[in-house]
């Protein structure tokens, strides 16, 4: 009998050989911390470099958060009009085609022209990042809504497009709403490193890491903001997920797992 | 007025390229109030077209539906009305799905709460009010159905094979539980099925529908006292009747 709670623990074994062969290999192998550093040495890093860090992190997330609030409010009102009324989609989808294959990092240049070296031209990379994972998620979701339940709404006096898209279209979509979102934020969080990595402003994880740390040489310490990029991203799911996806979804177990 | 709902003259037809398709033609039909009504035909005859129009979801080409004195004119509460297909909202528990329709019209939380547990009741789910649709089995997905559309109280219940996709045991459970509603709640109910027994066993009367475009071609009263048996001679006759009267229009 294969018992689940012994599993529980299965994802740190390798976690720690990785972290093991790390070691080993800088230290024995490469032996030259320009190359590869060694893990213990950016830990170490991350302990020296912690007031700097905070404030770099406080700084993306800052970046990270004025995208993400600028996406969210302009994706979701129009994936509302493109799911829901199928001539706003004929009208509006050609043109979001073909923004949407636009690199974000390719609107660095006019951001920087349009809002100057700050912290919204860092949000507005983010924003084109974001924005369309979930415009295009959630319009689906607004597209899929399917003809029973619109009509179990209207036999029950849910009548007319405000009703019908508060009452049941967008309970209907959350779901992709939230997919879009996380997808969203995956992307959004790439984009802040490389808007920072721009310069595009004077601090942040990426501006550091790039602009500083990388053209110092200081391997030890592009690799600890590396980490941290990393950790950080998946607190931000993490933390997405258990209070979207675990409390508003709990319908949704059995559909997805 | 001795009718409760009245088809008069009522024809559909689709648009469909260039070629004019007639769905239903000339149907004409009473019910009575408090009336068990069952609509057999073979499928495809416009029989759920025909429901759809009554409740408002589709639209007639001609002729008129008269409820309660009034033309209908588009959905409303007033008729309730049970899908084939399971039509519960997915995000709503059992208990919320049955308050919907109260909720849309405005009631007060604990007003509509008690009204939703009372016909909770009636379905005999008491114990599942807070679960959600994804933990129910598809019969007593159905009884929500059948909560929900009677929880605002409507003027006649419309149902349309709502029985079709459980499986034959709990169709006939659900069947004599649907008698038991319709004893205790005296509503109309127009209910539309492609199966000759469910009609039997159900109806006070049956309408035959035939093949396209569909027309009523008879209306059969169903006489034997209830509780049926489904296996009685007088069912069998009937049974043999309904299906000669479908089976006469099939070879056309």
């Amino acid at each position: 009998m294969r018992r689940p709670t012994k599993e529980e623990g299965l994802w740190l074994v390798p976690l720690i050989i990785v972290l093991l062969l790390w070691e080993i290999i800088a230290g024995y192998v490469i032996k030259d911390p320009l190359i590869l550093p060694r893990f213990s040495a950016v830990i170490f890093s991350i302990y020296t470099l912690r007031e700097l860090l905070i404030l770099d992190i406080l700084v993306s997330l800052l970046h990270f958060g004025i995208g993400m609030t600028l996406a969210f409010s302009v994706a979701l009102p129009m994936a509302i009009a493109m799911g829901w009324f199928r001539n706003v989609f004929r009208a509006v989808d050609p043109i979001i085609e073909i923004v949407r294959p636009i690199p974000p990092l390719a609107w660095i240049p006019l951001a920087i022209v349009w809002i100057g070296l700050n912290h919204y031209a860092a949000g507005f990379i983010i924003f084109i990042g974001a924005f369309f994972p979930i415009l295009i998620d959630s319009y689906t979701g607004f597209r899929d809504v399917p003809r029973v339940l619109v009509e179990t709404g209207n036999v029950l006096g849910c009548i007319g497009n405000i009703k019908l898209i508060r009452y049941v279209a967008l309970p209907y979509a959350l779901p992709s709403i939230a997919t879009g979102t996380r997808v969203g934020m995956g992307v959004g969080w790439m984009c802040v490193v490389a808007a920072e990595m721009f310069g595009v402003g004077n601090s942040g994880l990426g501006y550091r890491l790039f602009q500083k740390f990388y053209f110092l040489h200081q391997m030890d310490y592009v690799v600890a903001y590396m980490l941290i990029l990393g950790v950080l991203a998946l607190c931000l799911d993490r933390v997405f997920r258990h209070f979207v996806e675990d409390k508003l979804f709990r319908w949704k177990k059995g559909i997805v797992k | 007025m001795n009718h409760k709902l009245k088809l008069h003259r009522v024809t559909k037809a689709f648009q469909s390229e260039e070629v004019e398709i007639k769905a239903l033609e000339d149907v004409n039909l009473e019910v009575k109030p408090n009336e068990f009504l069952c609509i057999i035909g073979p499928s495809g005859c416009g029989k759920t077209t025909l429901l759809r129009m009554i409740a408002g979801l589709d639209y007639p080409s001609s002729g008129e539906i008269i409820l309660d004195g009034d033309r209908v004119s588009g959905p409303s509460p007033d008729r309730g009305m049970v899908f084939q297909e399971f039509s519960l909202f997915p995000w709503r528990t059992v208990l919320k799905n049955i308050e919907f329709g109260l909720k849309i019209r405005g009631m007060e939380d604990k007003e509509r709460r008690q009204i939703a547990e009372r016909y909770l009741e009636l379905v005999g789910l008491q114990d599942f009010g807070n679960s959600y649709p994804y933990e129910l089995s598809g019969g007593m997905k159905q009884r929500v159905a059948i909560a929900r559309a009677l929880a605002t109280e409507p003027s006649i219940l419309l149902m349309d094979e709502p029985f079709g996709s459980v499986d034959a045991q709990t169709r006939n459970v659900l069947q004599e539980e649907l008698l038991e509603i319709w004893r205790r709640t005296k509503k109309t109910i127009l209910f539309v099925t492609h199966s000759v027994d469910e009609a039997v066993y159900l109806a006070d009367r049956v309408a035959v529908m035939s093949a396209r475009p569909g027309r009523i071609i008879a209306c059969m009263d169903i006489g034997i006292p209830r509780p049926r048996k489904r296996t009685s001679r007088e069912a069998n006759e009937i049974r043999e009747r309904l299906l000669v009267l479908l089976g006469s229009k099939h070879q056309k």
